[in-house]
Order: C-alpha cells, then sequence, then structure tokens
C-alpha cells in the first residue's frame, strides 16, 4: 500500500511524485489534502492532493523539501511505501462558474493551485493566472497551468523569467488593462498570500487563500492548525483550508507557524547526521 | 455490625510519586495473586449485589471476585469476558467510586472501606495476558450480514466484538494511524499502557474483526458507499473537537488544546522526541485549565516532560470536581497545584508572540445551574497573574465533524451530536446506529461500551428482521 510509482526532481529540492492510495483518489477533489507518515515513528504532515487518477488509484504530491519527514520523503525510491497516507481531507475549493477568476501562484503552492485552475477553467470561467518566484528555475508547471488558463504572467524576483517583480505588481497590471476579476485564489508562501490578500482587498476582489498551518491529526481534534478568519477560531483541517484572504489574522498566523523552528531544527540535523550528511 | 473480614482495602502496590514522575510508566503496579486472593475474600457475595447494578455494563462482580477467592482465575476471566471486552482498560479509568464501589454493601459499613473491584478487574486482565492459557476464541462463521463501524474508541470496539461473537462480518474504520480511540491518543500511557490496549484490540482481531486505520468516514469512503456495501452501521465518532475559553490570546504560541498536548504525547509520542518525529514542547511553568480527567492528565504529563510547576485552575471547588478522585490524589501526590475557584480571563503574551503569564480572576458559587451544580460567579477586582510559559486549556469538547459534515441526512439533537435511541443506539436513517461520545457529549469509556453493547444485540435484530421481511 501506498507505494510510491514515480519521482521526479523538478526544481531544487521540490519534488513530483505519484503514490498509490485509492481511497484518495477515488474521492479527492481539488483544494484537499492528505496527511502522510513516512516512517512508524514518523510525523504526520500534511500535503495537498496535486493531480490523481481515479482509474489507476494514484495521487500526485508536489512538495518541497523543508524539514526531517520531506527530508526523508525526498530519500524514498520508487517502490518503496509510505507508512500512512489519510484523506482527502479539508473542505473542497468552491468551484463554479464565476465569470472571470484570477489565479496566483507562488512557489510549491503552484502545486495546490493547478488543479483548482483546471477545475475553474472547466467549469467555463475565464482563467488569468499569476505565477511567481524569486528566480526562473522556482516557477514550476508553467505549461500545466498555461494549458488552462487564458492568459499565464510570470513574475521573477530577479528578472529571469517574465517581468522582474512580485506578483501583487501582476495583479496592478491585470486591474490597468481593466481585466474585471469575479473571484480569485492565491496560494503561496505566507507572506505571498498576505501580500496578495491585501492587493486583492485594495482592487476589491475577493481572494481565497489556502492555509498551511501545522497540523497533527487533520480531522479536527487537535485544534492546533487553528487560525482567526473575520475575528473567529477556525480549524484550517476541517472548515478550510481555504478562507477568505480579506479576513485572515496574518501576524498571529505566521507566528504560530514558527512554533516549533528549535525543535524542528535539530530533528533534520540529526536525520542528516544519521545519513551521512554534513 | 461485626464481621470477619478487614475493615480497610488492602492497598495496591503503586511506584512511589518521585519516581513515578520521572517515567511514563504505569502508576500503578497492581496486586499479586496471594494479594488479590486475600482482597477478594473482602466480598461479602451479597444478594442483591448492588455492584452490579452499579456497572453500566453490568459485570457479575461477586461472581468473578469469588473465583478469583477461590484461586480459579482462568473460570474468573471467564466471567468478566461475557461482559466486556476491554477488561484491562475498564480496570484502570472506569470511575469506580461513582459506580461499583461507590454503592458496594461492605463500603457501607461505618468504618469499612468498599471491595477494590477495579483494581481486581484490571488484576486479573493483565494476569490473563501473562500467564493464561492462550486458546484462540472460536469465532463462528460470518455469515449473519456485513456491518461497517466507524471511529476505533472503546464504543466501537464493543459493538464489534459483540457482533463478531453472533456472527457477523465487521469492518471497522478508524481515520488515525492506530486503533483505540482516546484511549491511544488521549488517556497517558502512565494511566492506561498503550501495550495494553493493543493487547485487547488484538483480542477483538482475533475474533474476525477487520480494521482499517486511515480512513476519514465521509471522505477516503462515502456514505453512499456505506449503505451499499453494509447492511448496518454503527457510528462512534466521539466528542473530539476541543473547545476553546476565546480569551484574549488564545493564538499566543504555547497555547494548547488539551488534546492537541496530548495527542502529541500519546499518538505521536512527543515525550520520546527525537526518536520520534515529532515534538512537544519542553517547558518549565504549566498552567492548566479545567478539572476533569482530561485536566489531570495533561498536568501529569506536563510534570512527566519535566516541567518545574504544574498549576490547575478550575472555576469551582474540589468538591464538584469532575476528576475521578483517584487521579486527583495522585495529581497532588506528584506536585501538581491546584487553584480552586479561579478562571483565566486573558493570556498574556511577549513581543515575539510566546506566552508568558495568565491572568485570572476569583469566583464564588452562586445558584444552581441547569446541571444542578452552583453556578462559578466572578468576584470584581479579584484579578492576579500566574506566570507561565505553557496554557493547556481542557474545558470540554464538542462533537467530532469529520463525518457530520459529510452526512447532512443524519438527524443530530440540539447540541449537535447524533440523536439516537438510548435504548437501542437507532439513529435517523433507520440503517444507522451510534453511541458513546458521539451521542452523549464527553462521558466515560464504560458508558460508551454500555451504549456499545446495546447497540450490538439492536443490530442483530435489526438486520435479523430486515433479512426476513426479504429486504
Ligand atoms: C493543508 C496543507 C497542505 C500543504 N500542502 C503542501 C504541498 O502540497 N507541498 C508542500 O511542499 N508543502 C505543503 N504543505 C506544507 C508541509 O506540510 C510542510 O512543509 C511539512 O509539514 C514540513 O514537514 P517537515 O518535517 O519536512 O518539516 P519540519 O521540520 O517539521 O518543519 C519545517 C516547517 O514546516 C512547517 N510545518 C511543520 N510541520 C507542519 C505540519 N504538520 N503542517 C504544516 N506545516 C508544518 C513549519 O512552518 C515548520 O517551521 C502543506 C501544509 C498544509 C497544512
Ligand atoms: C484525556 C482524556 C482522559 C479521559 N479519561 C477517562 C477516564 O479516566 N475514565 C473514563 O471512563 N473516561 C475517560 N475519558 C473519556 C473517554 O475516553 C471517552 O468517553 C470514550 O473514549 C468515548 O469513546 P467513543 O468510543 O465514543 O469514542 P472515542 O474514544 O472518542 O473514539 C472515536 C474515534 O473515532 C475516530 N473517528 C472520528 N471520526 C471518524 C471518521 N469520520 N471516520 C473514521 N474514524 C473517525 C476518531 O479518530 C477516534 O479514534 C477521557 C477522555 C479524554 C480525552
Ligand atoms: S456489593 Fe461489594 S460486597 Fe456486595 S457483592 Fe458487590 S463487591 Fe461484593
Ligand atoms: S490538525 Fe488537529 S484540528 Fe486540525
Amino acid at each position: 500500500m501506498y507505494k510510491i510509482i514515480s519521482k521526479k526532481l523538478v526544481v531544487p529540492k521540490e519534488f513530483d511524485v505519484w503514490v498509490e492510495a485509492p481511497r484518495v483518489a477515488r474521492h479527492v477533489k481539488p483544494g484537499q489534502f492528505v496527511i502522510i507518515r513516512t516512517n512508524p515513528q514518523g510525523e504526520r504532515v500534511p500535503l495537498t492532493v496535486a493531480d490523481y487518477d481515479r482509474e489507476k488509484g494514484l495521487i500526485r504530491m508536489i512538495f518541497q523539501t523543508v524539514g526531517k519527514t520531506t527530508a526523508e520523503f525526498a530519500d524514498m525510491n520508487v517502490g518503496d511505501c509510505l507508512t500512512d497516507i489519510l484523506g482527502p481531507l479539508g473542505t473542497p475549493s468552491e468551484i463554479k462558474n464565476y465569470g472571470t477568476v484570477l489565479m496566483v501562484g507562488g512557489g510549491v503552492g503552484i502545486a495546490a493551485l493547478f488543479p483548482i485552475i483546471r477545475a475553474l477553467k472547466e467549469a467555463g470561467n475565464k482563467v488569468y493566472t499569476i505565477l511567481g518566484g524569486r528566480t526562473k528555475d522556482l516557477v514550476i508547471m508553467k505549461e500545466e497551468c498555461e494549458k488552462y488558463s487564458d492568459e499565464l504572467l510570470i513574475t521573477t524576483d530577479d528578472g529571469s523569467a517574465g517581468k522582474k517583480g512580485v506578483v501583487t505588481d501582476a495583479m496592478v497590471e491585470l486591474a490597468e488593462r481593466g481585466v474585471k476579476i469575479d473571484q480569485s485564489w492565491a496560494i503561496g508562501p505566507s507572506i505571498m498570500m498576505k501580500f496578495a490578500s491585501l492587493k486583492a482587498k485594495e482592487l476589491d476582489i475577493p481572494m481565497f487563500v489556502s492555509l498551511n498551518p501545522i497540523m497533527i491529526d487533520g480531522t479536527g481534534m487537535c485544534g492546533g492548525c487553528r487560525v482567526t478568519i473575520h475575528d473567529q477560531i477556525r480549524f484550517a483541517c476541517v472548515d478550510g483550508p481555504e478562507f477568505d484572504g480579506w479576513g485572515v489574522n496574518w501576524n498571529e498566523f505566521m507566528n504560530r507557524m514558527r512554533q516549533y523552528k528549535d525543535e524542528e531544527k535539530m530533528s533534520l540535523e540529526k536525520y542528516k547526521a544519521e545519513m551521512g550528511e554534513e | 455490625m461485626a464481621l470477619d473480614i478487614a475493615p480497610k482495602r488492602l492497598p495496591v502496590p503503586e511506584q512511589s510519586a518521585e519516581e513515578r514522575i520521572k517515567n511514563f510508566n504505569d502508576v500503578v503496579i497492581g496486586y499479586s495473586i496471594e494479594e488479590a486472593v486475600a482482597e477478594s475474600a473482602r466480598c461479602l457475595q451479597c444478594k442483591n449485589a448492588p455492584c452490579i447494578k452499579g456497572c453500566p455494563v453490568s459485570i457479575d462482580i461477586p461472581g468473578f471476585l469469588k473465583a478469583i477467592k477461590e484461586k480459579d482465575l482462568e473460570k474468573s476471566w471467564d466471567i468478566i469476558s461475557q461482559y466486556t471486552n476491554l477488561p484491562a482498560v475498564c480496570g484502570r479509568v472506569c470511575p469506580q467510586e461513582k459506580q461499583c464501589e461507590g454503592v458496594c454493601t461492605v463500603g457501607r459499613i461505618k468504618g469499612y472501606e468498599p471491595v477494590s473491584i477495579g483494581k481486581m478487574e484490571r488484576f486479573i486482565a493483565d494476569w490473563k495476558a501473562e500467564h493464561g492459557s492462550k486458546v484462540a476464541p472460536k469465532v463462528p462463521e460470518q455469515t449473519k450480514g456485513n456491518v461497517a463501524v466507524v471511529g476505533s474508541g472503546p464504543s466501537s470496539l464493543t459493538v464489534a466484538g459483540d457482533l463478531a461473537k453472533m456472527g457477523y462480518k465487521v469492518t471497522v474504520y478508524e481515520a488515525l494511524h492506530a486503533a483505540g480511540g482516546v484511549l491511544m491518543y488521549g488517556i497517558p500511557e502512565f494511566r492506561l499502557p498503550k501495550a495494553i490496549v493493543r493487547r485487547e484490540i488484538d483480542n477483538i482481531k482475533a475474533l474476525g474483526v477487520k480494521i482499517e486505520t486511515n480512513v476519514a468516514v465521509g471522505r477516503s469512503v462515502t456514505i453512499e458507499e456505506l449503505q451499499s456495501h453494509f447492511d448496518a452501521v454503527y457510528i462512534a465518532t466521539g466528542a473530539g473537537t476541543p473547545h476553546f475559553m476565546g480569551v484574549p490570546g488564545t493564538s499566543l504560541n504555547g497555547v494548547y488544546s488539551a488534546s492537541e498536548y496530548l495527542t502529541r504525547i500519546n499518538l505521536m509520542h512527543g515525550y520520546e522526541f527525537p526518536k520520534y518525529d515529532t515534538p512537544t514542547k519542553e517547558s518549565e511553568k504549566v498552567v492548566v485549565v479545567g478539572g476533569g480527567n482530561v485536566a489531570m492528565d495533561a498536568a501529569r504529563s506536563a510534570l512527566r516532560l519535566g516541567a518545574k510547576s504544574v498549576q490547575v485552575v478550575y472555576r469551582r471547588s474540589l468538591e464538584e470536581l469532575p476528576a475521578r478522585i483517584e487521579e486527583y490524589h495522585h495529581a497532588v501526590e506528584e506536585g501538581v497545584i491546584f487553584n480552586w475557584l479561579t478562571n483565566p480571563v486573558e493570556y498574556v503574551g511577549s513581543e515575539t508572540g510566546n506566552i508568558v503569564g495568565v491572568k485570572c480572576i476569583r469566583m464564588e458559587l452562586g445558584e444552581p445551574d441547569a446541571s444542578g451544580r452552583r453556578r462559578p460567579q466572578e468576584i470584581k477586582g479579584s484579578e492576579f497573574t500566574i506566570e507561565a510559559d505553557t496554557i493547556i486549556e481542557a474545558i470540554g469538547q464538542g462533537p467530532n465533524k469529520v463525518l457530520l459534515s459529510a452526512f447532512q441526512e443524519l438527524k443530530l439533537n440540539k447540541k449537535g451530536y447524533i440523536d439516537a435511541d438510548p435504548e437501542t443506539g437507532q439513529a435517523d436513517p433507520e440503517w444507522v446506529f451510534a453511541g458513546g461520545d458521539i451521542v452523549t457529549g464527553a462521558a466515560t469509556v464504560i458508558l460508551a461500551m454500555g451504549a456499545g453493547k446495546k447497540a450490538a444485540e439492536a443490530i442483530d435484530k435489526y438486520i435479523t428482521e430486515k433479512k426476513a421481511a426479504g429486504k
């Protein structure tokens, strides 16, 4: 069970894998995620389902190595099995014909954005997509996103691809061109989602963001994933992960992400030492 | 009345308080055979046996005690196991002082203590596991029908075991990676060793019950799939959603729900970090809010993780404390400090967003509320601050919503729990039965098991009648 069927490095530190998980593949919808464990003593880690093959019972995950668990996942090979996959979890994205939608993705968040782009296109929307990254190589899934977008804009911090700048610059550019947006999504690093939401509010565009707080069970049982939206406590694993970007308490969210920084560093260093890396 | 039995129960050997706060091992060591035989001789074998009536699953208590007295431990086991599939668990966590032992005839006599029934139940279950005969149970052919059970807590395990014994093919679905519900993720190792939970679960598997983990019903498997593949479904998804007081500062780093704190420790072995990957923060000054078993477990876990001080803040007084009294005594022995008639009003944070203290207010008890307990009221101007780097809120839970949100047709009561017949567990729609905390709200292991027992009979009747009617 949960066998790794294919694995490839997309950009440095980002892996694209297909894994056997028939129950998830049968039911997953855009916007949902799974919780995996790489070993019997492992941590429960959430990853978005970036794509699926219902017939073959496979799901695709694209992940970035940040700490011990993702490093260990990256070290696993085709044929190896994950210890657990639970899902699909979370409330699916609200897919319907809004008219014109704007999709903003950054970093590994593009993997989570892609199935939503595709579903919105299939639901008849006109789709504008903005993908951002620090540099050219970090902008993943360009072709796949382009295929389902009416227009795709790219921004990079260093100007190595698309326009030099950040995703909010491209949002302004579209607004200045007079493109009227009915609904938007932003998925990427917290700081990007925060500024995209502020900009969307300024431009009066409703925006969903997909929050990625630290989770444990993913079933609404621990309250560790709590976030504050419009001054109310919500649990990202069951009430989200998508929320109204205008209403997120970003400072609090980003502060809670740092809770286990020291412990996580220690865990990664221990793992690297065991694996004989520096 | 002059009786020729010892007035006091035999004290049960325990780890000393100084020793046990350094480990997660079972606090109670348990009786030896000689001690158990001696303690069982204190039972009067009452004709009317009030203890049986005090037990939510009506265990034949005089019967199993008599067998211990006669040193027929195998027989004693046979008697208990007719009534409960989880005796080693019940013997450790039931509120015996309010149930069987609370009504025991011996305890009613002035100067006498009740028979130590709970410790004897634990004794016989542990004896059986270590020394008893290991004949595999006879599993009847599973031809009477298919039943799905959602969740794998004590209520589910009971219904599953009983239905398997009656000849049903039972599949248990559990969302987490380990079966057992609160027994696995909530109640700590030092009160209920996980090896014991696993052992009792293995006994249930040996009856032919299939347990599938990593399945969130309503998401990994749909309600329609359940309805089409099974003759009936039993739902016992528990009261697993933590409530928060909602005081300012709840989002500061260092503020936990007891569910998160205990899950990190129990299910994820946070106390063995970094051998296990999930961290638990080291704390110095811990404040636990609440007075139930959950609060005691969190407080005592924090001590074992090395906290220098652990204080419980409870808005009522010792008399109203809902926790098992044994756990309260253990907590006091271990050094937990109790602040009665106190409630938090604000969590105070540092500039970096970490908790540094909790502002509390003193309370007094006013008129009784709907539950019959006197309502705590704030005493104006009595605020004071306790320094803290960790706050653990243990103020209660609500219904687990993973399944409910995906099952709109299921009838719920006003409080959002499943509306099920208290006698049969039958819910609406009629092919659904439910029990345990998802029906009653957070309660006890034995009540959850009692609901499972009743439901097993009702499910058998329902399926038998349905099949007879040719449906
Ligand atoms: C709903 C959801 C979907 C996600 N989808 C993806 C995805 O598709 N691709 C991807 O690369 N990442 C995704 N993430 C983030 C991913 O879960 C974390 O990067 C991962 O948990 C890090 O684990 P680690 O052990 O390697 O690192 P750690 O050493 O544990 O942590 C490094 C950092 O990751 C974050 N983190 C740690 N544990 C968790 C946790 N349990 N949940 C969330 N964040 C955590 C913290 O900010 C931490 O500082 C998602 C997170 C959520 C909540
Ligand atoms: C810390 C703590 C200490 C306690 N101490 C005591 C004590 O000393 N004595 C006592 O008698 N009682 C105690 N209790 C209460 C007791 O544990 C509960 O009353 C009892 O476990 C309820 O059993 P249950 O079968 O209803 O559900 P639970 O034990 O809550 O199990 C429910 C299970 O269902 C799973 N689930 C939920 N949704 C789904 C889904 N959609 N699909 C699949 N699986 C799902 C959950 O993951 C969970 O494993 C304590 C509780 C806690 C939290
Ligand atoms: S009430 Fe006490 S003395 Fe009487 S049968 Fe039960 S355990 Fe024995
Ligand atoms: S991860 Fe535990 S409640 Fe969301």
